[in-house]
């Protein structure tokens, strides 16, 4: 198995019966963890690129912090997208329901005079709204997903456009436009800011005790076949990428206040699809439908509940962009769900459902924020742009594609 | 006899591990019907297919002579062009398309690459008019019913110039008007000379338009007869199609059986699609604590959408009638009313219905009954882990570890995955539907005394299957299913092949007026 992205725990590609050498065990581990493998190196391949061409840019301290913000809300669609595609769907409307959300919060807060709290929690309450009407026609009316945010892609771009009145809505108050824009305050002088290398260290300290226990866990079930040196080159890249990042970030404003709130619905919602019972039964209608009903499981709910959910997070991404231009407009959001359905393909997502994760998904959204940041700064044309993203989604389907046919190849 | 149109010769087709067709013979004769009868699994379709060049020559030894001439069909073109045309089971028609298009399908009338519709559809209405169906030819297939397609097919090959129409088990989705009119229809073409060969598994169907039968059991040819001769009866041809003896092949056990667990009353299921069609009537049937119960049928008699129409209406339309348990009516209207009150189906179809292929043993375990394993909403991973691993050990699922995909196991395998799970959701009865479909015969042995063990548990095992020996040698008492209808109900003690055979071929009464809707 070859096409999932998960991180940490690992699949086998034992065939019963086969007791191979410890080497050959290894070596058939790395074989089959290929997919994850060429995303982590395709990532480190293209900063690194970037970072030569242009002569150090790329991983400047302001340029990071500019990436990690930049990219926040085309990451936090790509979690609830990510979420629909496992069960088989796709929504075409977040970037509309992005410039709906962000039209709303500004007539919210300019025309009906609502603090900007309030204004931030309606709108949260108007995306569930958006996303139960998607999901009701898809799950208990039997509309392809296709078709109805076809339908809503056009039809809330529209509403944006209506609750604007065709102009653009700007400024809104500071503290709406930090949950796009700020950073956490900093507790220290000058120099490095502290707080960021607290985070940064206490985040590297859990994901060493988060990996080692699961490892200690896989380990009593005979279910480990991660070669140890291996499991120990994973675990300290992660925790120098994390320090690392941490130490840029601290160099320039500390910590940027969308990173936590990008980071908390990582964590959650990679806990939630990988161990909740919500989880479970979205990667089970994903991977077959029929059987998954024929088990209990109530299919259209879960169904309605991953449209209810992608609205939510549609209408938080449409609030992060909003407050960072400090702008709400009626072309906000524009292809943001290919961006965002693009990360979650090359995150190694399959197309027809079962397969996928939210790390994966994250992973992916930053190869492509890097694409774009790294190609900006070279001043490459935006058509040009374009074009590159484009054939890079098609090169990593095509390796998975690739993949799977040589593992299905082996089996025989 | 000079009149031969078809000889198979010694047809040896060997599947690997499986000898599914040994020394055939099979002649026919010019302007006949000819039938073809054996059980479910006995080498008839596979015969067909070896005709029809499904599986090309060198895949099989033996020789076809067609018209005296040797033949080597390649592919289903070439046996087609020789006049040599099958109907399947399933039919092959494009929904969405025309009658005039199906029949034309892949062989457009047509000019410069253009479809010349006024001479489809006219030649069509030819056609339509000679198999007696009076539609207009540009009606789409989904708005005729099942019986009619049927007849489309019959046109499609006649369009082919059809010499021998091989048709295979033609009336099984038939109410008894169509299979009628099919079967006079079949009559009519053997006067305009076409040969037809019929796979069926009606007695009285046989009886009343083949001139001559063939039995195969176990991929042997047994015995053709002359209807006109006199010489076919129903027991002599269930004897042919039987005649085996019972070997060893199943554990020794002894039931213990106790009060009745599941009841099931007066249970009638209509088709999905066509809400005037019975598919269940009017059943009964109950099983005990610690009985082992066997449901024998064959295939289109109504098992499965028994099965899974009481598994939380998962089949059907219009279902009416009563589930009791301990006595108790319970509702079965949905999956999960159905677990909860203690039921367990295992499906005849994993890999479409029973697992999930893309994710791993312990999962597909844990699939039916993670609120067992669940705490404010999360799954706990580890006892889902050693849960896993008991079945796996138990069970002997043979896997390295429960993080094996079960798309990557054998078929013995998987069905001790889709067993485990079901058993996971301790169940009060399982519904085990062919339960040893396409599993060697070392992994059967197993399953059987799994299922002996469930019934020690004190479980009720309802078991489905086609294989007479198989529910002969593990049920304490067997129902017979034919058209939809309980016909029998049976201890083991006094069941026989011949016995079960007949009442699973039992035709209704001849005057149904009963039907409602």
């Amino acid at each position: 198995m070859s096409a999932t992205s998960e991180l940490k725990s690992p699949r086998q590609d034992l065939v019963p019966g086969k007791q191979p050498g410890p080497l050959g065990l290894a070596t058939r581990y790395l074989a089959g963890q290929l997919r994850q493998i060429g995303l982590f190196i395709a990532l480190i391949v293209i900063v690194l690129f970037f970072q030569i061409t242009t002569n150090g840019i790329t991983l400047a301290p302001i340029n990071v912090s500019n990436l990690v913000i930049q990219n926040s809300y085309i990451l936090i669609l790509a979690i609830g997208m990510v979420m629909i595609i496992i069960a088989g769907h796709i929504d075409l409307s977040v970037g509309s329901v992005v410039a709906f959300i962000g039209a709303m919060s500004g007539v919210m807060i300019t025309q009906w005079g609502l603090p900007w709290w309030a204004a931030i929690i309606l709108c949260l309450i108007l995306g569930a709204l958006v996303g139960a009407w998607q999901g009701f026609w898809v799950a208990y009316f039997g509309i392809p997903a296709f078709i109805v945010t076809l339908a809503g892609m056009l039809a809330f771009r529209g509403a944006a456009q209506i609750a604007l009145g065709g102009a653009q809505i700007s400024p809104f108050p500071a503290p709406f436009r930090a949950l796009g824009s700020g950073f956490l305050p900093a507790i220290g002088t000058s120099g490095y800011e502290p707080l960021t290398l607290i985070i940064g260290g206490v985040a590297a300290v859990a994901l060493v005790i988060s990996g080692l226990r699961g490892r200690a866990v896989r380990r009593k079930y005979e279910l480990e076949d991660e070669p140890f040196a291996w499991f120990i080159v994973k675990l300290a890249f992660t925790v120098v990428l994390v320090g690392y990042v941490a130490y840029l970030l601290s160099s320039y404003s500390g910590t940027p206040i969308v990173l936590v709130v990008l980071g908390a619905l990582v964590i959650i919602y990679a806990s939630v699809m990988r161990n909740s019972v919500f989880g479970r039964h979205t990667y089970a209608i994903g991977g077959n439908l029929q059987a998954a009903a024929l088990s209990g499981i109530k299919t259209k709910r879960v169904t309605f509940l991953l449209f209810v959910n992608m609205g939510v997070i549609s209408a938080l991404a449409g609030l992060v962009f909003t407050g960072q231009l400090n702008l709400a407009s009626p072309s906000a959001g524009n292809g943001f769900e290919l961006d965002a359905i693009a990360a979650v393909f090359i995150g190694g997502a399959a197309v027809t459902g079962g397969i996928g994760t939210v790390p994966g998904a994250i992973v992916g959204g930053l190869i492509i924020g890097i694409l774009n940041n790294g190609m900006s700064i070279l001043g490459v044309q935006t058509e040009y742009q374009s074009l590159i993203k484009g054939l890079v989604l098609l090169a990593a389907v095509a390796f998975d594609v690739f993949n799977k046919r040589r593992a299905a190849s082996s089996i025989k | 006899m000079a009149n031969t149109i078809l000889e198979m010769r010694e047809i040896t087709k060997t599947f690997p591990g499986v000898k599914a067709l040994q020394d055939v013979t099979l002649e026919v004769e010019r302007g006949q019907v000819h039938a073809i009868c054996g059980e479910n699994g006995a080498g008839k379709s596979t015969l067909m297919k070896v005709l029809s060049g499904v599986y090309p020559a060198g895949s099989f030894d033996g020789q076809i002579l067609l018209d005296g001439k040797a033949v080597d069909f390649k592919n289903i073109n070439d046996s087609e062009d020789a006049g040599v045309v099958i109907i399947h089971q399933e039919l092959a028609l494009s929904p969405f398309l025309s009658i005039a298009e199906n029949i034309f399908l892949g062989n457009e009338r047509s000019k410069l690459g253009f479809i010349d519709w006024n001479d489809t559809n006219l030649e069509a209405a030819k056609l339509l008019a000679r198999v007696g169906l009076r539609d207009n030819p540009i009606t789409k297939i989904v708005d005729i019913g099942v019986g009619k397609q049927q007849l489309v097919e019959i046109a499609k090959a006649l369009s082919k110039k059809v010499k021998i129409l091989i048709l295979d088990e033609p009336t099984a989705a038939l109410n008894d008007d169509d299979s009628a009119h099919l079967l006079d229809l079949i009559k009519s073409l053997q006067g305009q000379g076409i040969t037809s060969i019929i796979i069926s598994h009606k007695l009285n169907e046989i009886k009343a338009i083949a001139d001559k039968v063939t039995i195969i059991r176990d991929g042997k040819t047994i015995e053709t007869l002359d209807v006109h001769a006199g010489e076919v009866s129903e027991d002599r041809i269930i004897k042919a199609m039987v005649g085996r003896d019972l070997e060893s092949r199943y554990p020794d056990h002894t039931s213990n059986i106790g009060e009745e667990l599941l009841r099931i009353e007066d249970w009638t299921v209509h088709h999905p699609l066509d809400a005037t069609r019975e598919v269940v009537h009017h059943a009964n049937l109950n099983v005990r604590a610690g009985e082992i119960v066997g449901i024998a049928g064959l295939m289109g008699a109504g098992r499965t959408e028994l099965a899974m129409s009481v598994f939380g209406h998962s089949y059907g339309t219009n279902i009416s009638g009563t589930v009791y348990k301990r006595g108790t009516p319970i509702k079965t209207n949905t999956v999960s009313n159905a677990i909860k009150n203690g039921l367990a189906y295992a499906t005849e179809d994993r890999k479409r219905y029973g697992l999930n292929l893309i994710d791993d043993i312990k999962r597909n375990i844990s699939g039916a009954a993670l609120n067992k394993l669940e705490h404010l909403g999360f799954v706990d991973a580890s006892k889902e882990t050693i849960v896993a691993d008991k079945y796996r050990k138990d069970m002997n699922i043979k896997a390295p570890n429960v993080s094996v995909l079960t798309g990557k196991l054998s078929g013995g395998n998987q069905q001790k995955v889709v067993l485990s799970k079901w058993m996971y959701s301790d169940p009060d009865v399982l519904i085990l539907d062919e339960p040893t479909r396409g599993i060697d015969v070392g992994a059967k042995y197993e399953i059987y005394t799994i299922i002996n063990q469930l019934a020690d548990q004190g479980k009720g095992v309802i078991v489905i299957s086609s294989e007479l020996p198989e529910l002969l040698g593990i049920c304490d008492r067997i129902y017979t299913l034919s058209e939809g209808r309980i016909t029998a109900d049976v201890p083991r003690d006094q069941a026989t092949p011949e016995f079960l055979l007949k009442h699973m071929t039992q035709e209704r009464e001849a005057p149904v007026n009963e039907r409602d809707i």
